[in-house]
């Protein structure tokens, strides 16, 4: 609604011009006026083309080049389904709540905050995101739903908001613990056909919709339009939970896990266990070590490359007791891999990522409703579906190194190889020599042992070894004091992650702590002696000196 | 068989022409929200002159050999599974007795000129951990009533691109939700993500002349105007077919189809890709391009 424009189209006389400009720009003040900015979608397709159409594609159909390794996928616009609304299923969302998302982006999918854009920018570009459907404009403006408010959260809460989510049975998707383990999760797919996870509950820093309990009680209200996850609306109408009993299943899904991502440490602290190791990985006395958490991402650096990783995170605890070194370590993975149940899942999301080729929306399609056509075998050449185990390294350097040098965190390489602990969910613990991504190379005399259990979507992982390796073996030392380099690799085999597509992180450090009893005893001791040393220089030089 | 993105694109171009060929909405000015406006609020019966009206009743016929019934596993569900006898429960996609096709959905899909207001509400059952039907038909507007017939968690969830989707839970028997659809759309794929074998068919056109063919391969559609149109024949694995009817006051036309079961195998689920008019049969597919 230029003015410029306005009489170029139209081509009226200078007076009559002059003042349908003029009626022209008061309108688009009063619009001004009444929400805050003006949106102008000529000028939000310049922002759009520029930050948004690599992604969601230049017609606003979810296609861009780079959606071919993004799940779940961009959204498309032309639906107007849009997953985070304050509106009721089916409706389209408000300008609020496409300006919350451009803002805040959406937390465990690769849409970021744009809050760099000008008021200006984001006014524009919402004004042309609508312009790709026909459904803006229709009807009457959209309105939030009635959400009420929180009152309030504690223990009372929580415990009531368990029994909700058992009476909205939330466990069919999301599992009994939230992990995205639950029956349904294999068989999920969004309004294309593509594979979709369940959410992981525990990770509610990675909500899509935010963390906040305002946040999730509305995501459950409204639904995620355009995935499975369904509006609980009509069910909380039909008295299966009260209005209340909705804000308390908010609070306890955000009591599953932290509301902000877990604070990154360089370095985990493997502390002395006086009274001896745990012998597993269920042991009680695992409490008294610290968890450190260490992201994961896909191993997107050599084809065939990982953009959609099952695992993003690890919990590591470690304790010695001066003899052996014991880790306990912990992450989540909604399939007790190789499962026959994910075989459907494996192939979609096999079929869905493209790694390395260009994206082509009509194969991706053609791939996902192959399941309807069933005109070609799919699978292997036998139409089987390869069953992967889940595994997990862990990565130190075979040479312990003096410097910051590291081994190239990709398994190392010819130069300079790494020393892993290596567990298959089929073979069990064992170690490796890697010189590069999928080049482990068994070292059948390291005495490395342990174990792993698969509970309600999570993995716990227990290796123990000594700190000093067998003569024969070609191990590493894992002496008190020293700071070693580690890395962590995973694979989730029901998605089809093997080899090179995994899920890696850069290096740490792992630390084994000097006994407790030492350090105050030592310490003060040095310190002493360092002090009296330090005087009787300084009594030295006054002495030498003038 | 694959078809590009653009077919989809030009056959849902050629099925808007057709409605509006149909003096149907193509929903450029109907408000396509789907609340619960519609089905009671028109509870007014347009009274019906029998002199001007006459009946369509056929059969889809299928010659070909049937294809095995695909057996659901309900294992998931042992409440549900024990619905059904020994064979236990199968999907209703070919379901084919005594040579003729259920689950067919038959409209009216050119030459109606004016159509009464949809009266009452359709209605959708779960029961099993199935719908039923399997396939429907509602006019644009009409109320929907969903209902949980199962004590255990289903959602809807609606897909269409013509219309609003939506994606309601119904975690307990005895709940109702009540949706409708604006503006024609053949068809509207539901399903339960849940239950990932639940799959039910929507049929919205503008007007009441549409019926689903029954078991034995019936279908009759009645009260329908005098006059010359263009009947379709959906279905969910062999696609669409079209033949020309005409009504005369009274009587009741015959009008059967005929599958060998193998025209359309593979299309793409609630995407005409033959569409025949009159005499004319349009192919959409990667050869015409």
């Amino acid at each position: 609604m230029k003015s410029d424009r306005l009489g170029g189209s139209t081509g009226l006389s200078g007076p009559v011009f002059l003042a349908s400009a003029l009626f022209a720009g008061m309108v688009v003040q009063l619009a001004a006026a009444a929400q805050g900015l003006a949106q102008d979608a000529e000028a939000g397709k310049v922002v759009y083309d520029l930050w948004c159409a690599e992604c969601h594609g230049v017609n606003g159909a979810g296609d861009g080049p780079a959606a071919a390794s993004m799940l779940p996928r961009p959204r498309d616009f032309t639906q107007a389904r849009y997953q985070i609304r304050r509106t009721g299923s089916g409706q389209l969302p408000t300008d609020d709540d496409i300006r919350a998302a451009i803002r805040d982006g959406l937390p465990g999918t690769t849409m970021p905050g744009w809050p760099n854009l000008s008021a200006r920018e984001t006014e524009d570009v919402i004004a042309y995101l609508k312009s790709f459907s026909r459904f803006f404009g229709m009807g009457d403006p959209p309105q939030p739903m009635e959400l009420g408010t929180d009152p309030g959260g504690g223990p009372a809460a929580i415990e009531s908001g368990a029994a909700a989510y058992l009476a909205l049975e939330c466990e069919a998707c999301h599992g009994p613990s939230g992990r995205g383990d639950g029956a349904s999760a294999p068989t999920l797919e969004d309004w294309r056909g593509f594979p979709i996870r369940a959410a992981d509950l525990s990770e509610v820093w990675l909500f899509n919709g935010g963390s906040s309990v305002d946040d999730i009680h509305t995501r459950v209200l409204t639904g995620l339009d355009g995935t499975p996850m369904p509006a609980a609306s009509d069910a909380m109408n039909a008295g299966v939970v009260t209005p209340e009993e909705v804000w308390a299943l908010a609070h306890y899904v955000a009591s599953l896990g932290p509301s902000q991502a877990p604070p990154l440490n360089e370095v985990v602290r493997v502390g002395r266990a006086e009274a001896g190791l745990p012998g597993d990985g269920d042991a009680d006395s695992w409490g008294q070590a610290e968890a450190f958490y260490f992201p994961l991402g896909g191993q997107v650096i050599e084809p065939p490359r990982n953009f959609a990783p099952t695992v993003d995170g690890v919990w590591v605890q470690g304790l010695h007791d001066g003899n052996d070194v014991a880790l306990r370590i912990q992450w989540n993975d909604p399939s007790r891999s190789p499962d026959p149940s994910w075989d459907e899942w494996q192939l979609k999301v096999s079929e869905t990522l493209d790694m390395d080729g260009a994206f082509d929306l009509d194969a991706s399609l053609a791939a996902v409703d192959a399941e309807i056509t069933e005109d070609e075998p799919r699978g292997d050449a036998e139409g089987e579906v390869p069953r992967y185990p889940d595994r997990f390294y862990v990565q130190f350097p075979f040479e312990i190194p003096t410097s910051s040098q590291r081994p190239y965190f990709l398994m190392g390489d010819a130069r300079n190889p790494v020393y892993l602990w290596t567990w298959d969910s089929e073979q069990g613990v064992g170690a490796a020599r890697g010189r590069g991504l999928a080049s482990a190379e068994e070292l059948p005399e390291d005495a490395v042992a342990g174990q792993a259990t698969w509970s309600e979507g999570r993995w716990t992982l227990y290796v123990r070894r000594a700190l000093v390796p067998d003569p024969e073996a070609d191990g590493i030392t894992f002496a008190e004091g020293a700071t070693i380099p580690v890395a962590f690799q995973a694979w989730d085999g029901s998605s089809g992650e093997t080899e090179r597509r995994s899920s890696i992180s850069t290096w740490y450090y792992i630390l084994l702590e000097p006994p407790a009893s030492n350090r105050v005893v030592v310490a003060p001791m040095i310190a002493m002696l360092l002090t009296g040393a330090f005087g009787l220089v300084l009594v030295r030089r006054a002495q030498s000196g003038d | 068989m694959r078809f590009d993105y653009r077919s989809r694109v030009a056959a849902a171009l050629l099925t808007g022409v057709l409605y509006a060929a149909c003096g149907g909405s193509d929903g450029g000015d109907a408000d396509a929200g789907n609340g619960e406006s519609g089905g009671e609020a028109a509870a007014e019966v347009a009274a019906i002159d029998p002199s001007t009206v006459g009946t369509i009743s056929g059969t889809i016929n299928f010659s070909g050999d049937a294809p095995a019934m695909e057996a659901i596993d309900m294992s998931a569900e042992p409440d549900c599974a024990a619905g059904f006898g020994d064979e236990g429960p199968m999907m209703q996609s070919v379901v084919v007795n005594g040579g003729g096709l259920a689950n067919v959905f038959v409209y009216l899909s050119a030459g109606v000129m004016d159509a009464p207001a949809p009266y009452g509400a359709a209605t959708l059952d779960q029961t099993n951990c199935r719908y039923a039907p399997h396939v429907m038909g509602v006019q644009a507007g009409q109320t929907i009533e969903i209902t949980n017939s199962d004590n255990l968690l289903h959602n809807i969830n609606a897909t269409p691109t013509e219309n609003r989707g939506f994606n309601i839970s119904q975690p307990r028997a005895g709940i109702t939700s009540r949706q409708s659809f604006a503006v024609a759309e053949v068809m509207v794929p539901l399903r339960c993500d849940v239950h990932g074998w639940m799959e039910a068919f929507v049929g919205v056109v503008d007007h009441p002349y549409f019926g689903v063919s029954g078991d034995g391969g019936m279908f009759t559609i009645s009260n329908v105007p005098a006059g010359t149109y263009t009947m379709t024949a959906w279905h969910e694995q062999y696609g669409t077919m079209g033949m020309e009817v005409t009504v005369t006051a009274g009587e009741t036309t015959m009008a059967d189809f005929d599958h060998t079961g193998l025209q359309m195998a593979g299309h793409l689920v609630g995407e005409p890709l033959v569409i025949h008019h009159g005499s004319d049969e349009v192919v959409f597919n990667r050869a015409q391009q």
